[in-house]
């Protein structure tokens, strides 16, 4: 928040809206959208195309994190969380030019919840309603849970409304820009919607932009070279060491929004069948052992040495960054190897010599494996490798090709230990509920139990059910408040560190709000202009 | 003639010379070194030069000057054996195709033939992705090498081959023939002594190619894991270059000066060796 506050402050330009619009806004992607289906979209290019040419019913403001009426000028839930009803903003078009009718809502939704369809929003819908009925009527939309479902509205967010009647979904959009043009390999073209429906507080027709350019550059480098050229205007999810460099470039505009929602984490591999020594299964479903490597671990040092101080100590599972749903009574856990060797001594471990035994005289060692190419974790895992040593515990670290550590922390479960990011994409803790349930794939640590494990996994299991089915935002906090208590205490996921948003921003390039929340600076691209006067000065 | 001569004979003993020094204190790095090499200092971040760090410490505190001599014990030590592993092979696999005929013949070459078309890169990331996790850093940077070593025979075999071919149409091994020489003696007599200076050459100028070959892979962070030292890893800090243009040269010569350019000045000694050699 304080973030917020001071690069509130320090963009006044930025924030003030053109005499005249028009203009392209030069970005880069750093991947081929996978299709132009927002239904389907599952990856970044693709949800930020979604992200801009497409309209829903309600919006969850990235600045506020609150939900705000979009196409839809106001909702009601019911108080059992059964129903939800949606009355439509009149005279809203797409960019065919044809009406928005309830119809088209009905449509969208059916066609999302169509399990043929294998839409990740849909399918998570239908895991935490059941069946859902739409009911249209004029310009009202009622829709009915088979479930209860906790905060229906933001479920919205995610529900791209498409023209019933349109055949491809990029055909007719009701977003602040269409796709005219996709090379694919090279770039895509978005062109200003001419039937978008929002106007600024002036009255005059939003999108300020006349169309934005997205490059496809998957090399994070060349991206920097052309944004110093003045080829780009944007950029987001700088790495520490550009961010520093930018920072120091004369009249550049290097921001940092604070921390992100994502984590970087690691854990070990307490799955029954995973072929792993029994010994070695038993350290790693020892609550103590997992807490004394947590209490190890120099989260601070990770911070100043591997992200230049462009990270933020990790406490729990939820960021500081969610500002309505973290838990902040759990603490960060200070490093203290001292209290460490302690908790471990109350298991059955031993320091003898320069080496931890456990209670049978195996010595402590295990290899822990991450992804190759990602500097950032390589030298976190060299770092955690020091500090486990001053306890002890020999660690080796395994660099693996991405598809290679995909395949053994998922089907073959061949590893102890894994240290990953996780990208927070959701603020919402049904967003998690792959991730918690004892049940689900994503459970990483031990996926896919029939029955939970431990009675703490039962009691994470009902929190996650309660929280989801509740209908008021104080059940449901104190619920997923209690989750975050108990992962702190138990530790399956050991979190590190919340890398800082990172983003730079052509002096070109007005109406910029970087926030935490994805798109980072195209969340508002439809207030978001080219600053005239300094592009022509800079094009001379 | 005589002045080529004794001037190649002197550039080699100087390359020998110098190929020894760095052989030296890459084998003393136990004694040479100031620190341990995966030590973090972590109050000294990419400190400059100092009396403490000759060169400076890397973006984890750690000693540079000690992390180059044992990077440059493991490479300099696993290359030429895996050089040597592939040229016996190809020695091996090149003599067994230049003495036989018909099916035995077709498939050593085209097995050659598809070994040297085989994306190598591609192979060496899948086969370290199946090796069991709990393999000792050392062991992982020896199979490493090996499968180098073992997928570089293709080459050797096919000038050996020739080799072979070359030398048992000779007018020496013709008039050994007629002598009534017998085969063995024919091989170990006429044709080993022909073969030996393309063998050396053949594996002189493999070394700098694995070399290079284990630095690639380190650039990209297949190598051996990231705490220890190989002039793979160490080349891994030159990444940002790219990226920062000269004032990065300029501002941490010091990065570039030792690892890349010992890699290349081995690399050119060993390839001015084999020069002479194939003189």
């Amino acid at each position: 928040m304080k973030w917020l506050v001071l690069l509130a402050a320090a963009l006044p330009a930025m924030a003030a809206p053109p005499i005249a619009g028009g203009g392209t806004l030069n970005m880069a992607i750093q991947g081929e959208p996978r299709s132009l289906d927002p239904h389907v979209a599952a990856e970044e290019p693709s949800e930020l195309v979604a992200f801009l040419t497409h309209g829903v019913l309600i919006r969850v403001n990235r600045a506020t994190q609150q939900p705000e009426a979009e196409l839809a000028e106001s909702w009601k839930a019911s108080a059992d969380g059964r129903t939800l009803t949606l009355t439509l903003r009149k005279g809203v078009r797409f960019s065919n030019g044809a009406l928005l009718g309830a119809a088209d809502v009905c449509y969208s939704l059916n066609r999302i919840l169509d399990p043929a369809l294998d839409a990740p929003n849909g399918d998570s819908l239908r895991g935490a309603a059941g069946k859902v009925g739409c009911v249209a009527s004029g310009a009202t939309v009622t829709l009915r849970f088979e479930k209860p479902l906790a905060a229906a509205e933001r479920w919205m967010d995610g529900i791209a409304i498409l023209a019933s009647g349109s055949g491809a979904p990029e055909k007719a959009v009701l977003g602040p820009f269409t796709v005219e043009s996709w090379q694919p390999g090279s770039h895509l073209i978005l062109r200003k919607n001419p039937h978008y429906w929002r106007r600024d507080e002036a009255g005059r027709q939003l999108p300020y932009l006349d169309s934005i350019r997205l490059e496809i550059q998957r090399n994070r480098d060349i991206e920097v070279m052309r944004f110093e050229r003045g080829e780009l205007d944007l950029i987001t999810n700088l790495a520490p060491d550009i961010f520093e460099r930018l920072k120091a470039v004369k009249g550049g505009r290097a921001l940092e929004v604070g921390a992100s929602l994502d984590a970087e984490q690691l854990w070990f591999n307490q799955a029954p069948g995973a072929p792993i020594p029994e010994f070695k299964r038993a350290w790693f479903r020892s609550r103590q052992f997992r807490a004394a490597i947590s209490q190890s671990i120099r989260r601070d040092d990770m911070v100043r040495i591997v992200y230049k101080g462009h990270a933020t100590p990790a406490a729990g599972l939820v960021s500081p960054a969610n500002l309505a749903w973290v838990n902040s009574a759990v603490k960060n856990v200070p490093p203290d190897p001292k209290a460490a060797l302690a908790l471990l001594r109350t298991d059955g471990f031993q320091l003898a010599g320069q080496v931890l035994r456990d209670r049978s005289g195996n010595a402590v060692e295990f290899t822990i494996i991450t992804n190759a190419g990602n500097k950032s974790r390589e030298r976190m895992a060299s770092l955690i490798q020091q500090d486990l040593s001053a306890i002890g515990i020999k660690l080796r670290v395994v660099s693996l090709d991405f598809p290679s550590l995909i395949e053994r922390i998922t089907r073959s479960l061949d590893y102890e230990a894994c240290l990953l990011g996780l990208i927070g994409a959701d603020l919402d803790p049904n967003g998690q509920m792959n991730v918690w349930l004892s049940s689900a794939a994503n459970h990483q640590w031990n996926p896919n139990q029939k029955s939970p494990a431990t009675p703490w996994e039962a009691e994470i299991d009902q929190l996650m059910i309660q929280q989801a089915s509740a209908s008021s935002m104080a059940a449901r906090k104190r619920a997923w408040d209690r989750v975050q208590a108990i992962v702190a205490e138990q530790a399956p996921f050991i979190y590190l560190i919340h890398p800082n948003t990172l983003v730079a921003v052509s002096s070109t390039v007005g109406g910029v709000r970087p926030v935490v929340m994805r798109p980072h600076l195209l969340w508002n691209a439809e207030r978001l202009f080219i600053n005239s006067r300094q592009a022509v000065t800079q094009s001379k | 003639m005589r002045h080529t001569v004794s001037l190649g004979r002197m550039v080699r003993s100087v390359c020998l010379f110098a190929l020894a020094l760095v052989y030296a204190a890459a084998l003393g790095a136990g004694v040479l070194a100031p620190h341990p090499p995966t030590i973090q200092f972590r109050e000294q971040i990419a400190a400059p030069p100092s009396a403490g760090f000759p060169l400076g410490t890397d973006e984890l505190g750690r000693d540079r000057l000690s992390r180059l001599l044992h990077g440059c014990r493991v490479s300099l030590a696993l290359a030429p054996a895996a050089a040597a592993f592939a040229v016996a092979l190809g020695a091996l696999l090149g003599g067994v195709a230049a003495l036989s005929r018909g099916w035995i013949r077709a498939a050593l070459s085209a097995s050659s033939d598809l070994t040297l078309a085989l994306p190598w890169f591609f192979l060496l990331v899948s086969l370290r992705a199946v090796l069991p996790m709990d393999l000792d850093p050392a062991a992982s940077l020896a199979i490493t090498f090996f499968l180098l070593g073992a997928l570089g025979w293709a080459g050797p075999s096919k000038v050996i081959q020739a080799g072979v071919v070359q030398a048992l149409q000779s007018d020496h091994v013709l008039a050994a023939r007629a002598r009534g020489a017998g085969f063995g003696r024919i091989l170990m007599s006429h044709v080993a002594p022909a073969l030996l200076p393309v063998a050396s050459g053949q594996f002189v100028s493999m070394v700098p190619v694995f070399l290079i070959a284990e630095a690639n892979l380190g650039l990209l962070g297949l190598g051996v894991s990231e705490s220890t030292a190989s002039l793979g890893n160490l080349l891994k800090e030159l990444e940002p270059a790219a990226a920062f243009g000269p004032a990065f040269v300029l501002n941490s010569w010091w990065l570039l000066g030792a690892p890349l350019l010992l890699l290349i000045v081995t690399a050119c000694l060993f390839c001015l060796s084999t020069k002479e050699v194939n003189s």
